[in-house]
């Protein structure tokens, strides 16, 4: 059963294949995408997520643009223009900017790095479960790219009323919009591949007792158990 | 039968890691044996909620639209800008290609969101086998334009951070602008609720052949 799957969009029941590289596989029926070809070379994707993480904090770090009217000079970086806002009483406004530009995007990021890495050393990272599920759940908030947008409308309307300079972190966010959309490019349900691969202490020792107890005549238990049965983990078997 | 689906087969596929599960009816909550998620044939409540947080943005994008986003007082005098202000500001002084992205980015974008999830749900509801291919599109689609909407919001955050030189002039937040984030937020939320396969859940083999030949 585990090379079965069922299309996301309309149900329909798929038999997982093996593709060659850069391809995709669409749904018969509603053609709309099924998974892409595994990368698997995770050292890349961790090189591509450390990069990110560092464009990430120069771009927090220093001022965005920098305007200047009849000598007066203000300027702002990303966390800076949610302040003010929440300096306004907008604080409903001002979390959502937060969180959408800043606490989503980092908190995947830094997931991403939680998963990757000791996969990558042929380890399972801990909680994974629940760093997956996390991760899926801050994929849509994180607006950076239309962030950027926003910098450059804010851009045109300032300047009809003052001298506008960009800022180091304006250049740093339009490589951050390019890095992170390869990243999260990046298909994670390709990720159970490799968690399945890579063996869990608590499901070995599992799996130690299970062998035990066919020694001993009982039957093996498959991999495809009644949800809701006892087994913490897919194990190797279900490969 | 061509194309058998995973709830015809009696399983069901998790949500968070993808692996089928044979469905069994418990008292219990059922749990993916892989990642422990709660087991689910078709999101819960989808179209109860869908609707729900649909009417909630649709109320909002009133005041979003009629409360200003943003206060500027100068030396000059005040003056308020509701988002459409903005995008004839844009279009009056010349910047036409920016007047056009900032008025499909809040304007068209949320309204085409409320109509398009509106009907996805209408559809849904009653059951029709009305062009399904199209309909799953339109789904995809609301899903990947929803987030642009928040420009608004980030220019307003970045101009009230920006202007604000105490004795010349200084932008402030309007009232509108916690309206119009709603919506966004709403719509986002929303289009998450829908489950797409509600769509594919009436349809016969012979009428995806039909679909497939227009």
């Amino acid at each position: 059963m585990t090379n079965l799957m069922a299309c996301p969009n309309c149900d329909t029941l798929h038999r997982r294949t093996v593709l060659p590289p850069r391809e995709t596989a669409r749904c018969v029926r509603c053609h709309s995408v099924l998974y892409r070809s595994p990368d698997l070379r995770l050292s890349r994707v961790l090189a591509l997520t450390l990069t990110c993480l560092i464009v990430f904090a120069i771009a927090n770090a220093f001022p965005i643009v920098e305007i200047e009217v009849q000598g007066i000079y203000t300027e702002t970086t990303l966390v800076g223009a949610a302040w003010a806002l929440y300096r306004e009483g907008m604080w409903l406004v001002a979390l959502l900017v937060f969180a959408t530009t800043v606490l989503f995007p980092l908190s995947q990021l830094l997931a991403l790095i939680h998963l990757i890495t000791p996969l990558a050393l042929g380890r399972r990272p801990y909680a994974v479960f629940h760093v997956m599920r996390a991760i899926e759940f801050c994929r849509p908030w994180g607006m950076i790219e239309v962030f950027m947008l926003g910098v450059l409308v804010s851009l045109v309307k300032l300047s009809a009323m003052a001298s506008v300079l960009p800022g180091i972190a304006l250049w740093a966010f339009g490589a951050l919009t390019m890095l992170l959309a390869t990243v999260l490019s990046y298909d994670l349900r390709n990720l159970w591949i490799v968690i399945d691969r890579t063996p869990d202490p608590a499901v070995q020792a599992l799996q130690a007792a299970k062998r035990n107890a066919a020694a001993n005549g009982l039957t093996d238990e498959p991999p495809a158990a009644p949800p809701g049965a006892s087994t913490h983990g897919p194990g190797t078997a279900s490969r | 039968m061509k194309y058998l689906s995973a709830k015809a087969a009696g399983l069901v596929a998790c949500h968070v890691c993808g692996r089928l599960s044979r469905e069994v009816r418990t008292v219990e909550k059922a749990r993916c044996p892989r990642c422990g998620a709660v087991l689910h044939q078709r999101k819960v409540d989808s179209l109860t909620r869908t609707w729900a947080l649909l009417i909630a943005a649709a109320i909002l994008y009133i005041p979003a639209n009629v409360l200003p986003m943003m206060q500027t007082r100068s030396l000059l005098g005040n003056s308020s800008d509701t988002i459409m202000s903005g995008v004839i500001y844009f279009w009056t002084s010349g910047e036409y290609d920016l007047a056009i992205v900032v008025f499909t980015a809040s304007i068209l974008v949320p309204m085409l969101k409320l109509i398009a999830l509106s009907l996805l749900c209408v559809t849904a509801q009653r059951g029709t086998r009305w062009k399904p291919h199209q309909r799953t599109r339109l789904y995809h689609m609301v899903e990947f334009i929803g987030r642009w909407s928040m420009l608004d919001v980030f220019v307003v955050a970045l101009m009230v951070a920006l202007v604000n030189i105490q004795s010349l002039a200084v932008i402030q937040a309007g009232p509108g602008i916690v309206a119009f984030g709603s919506v966004v937020v709403l719509t986002m939320l929303a289009s998450m609720q829908f489950d797409p396969r509600l769509i594919w859940d009436q349809i016969r083999d012979d009428d995806t052949e039909q679909d497939d030949h227009d």
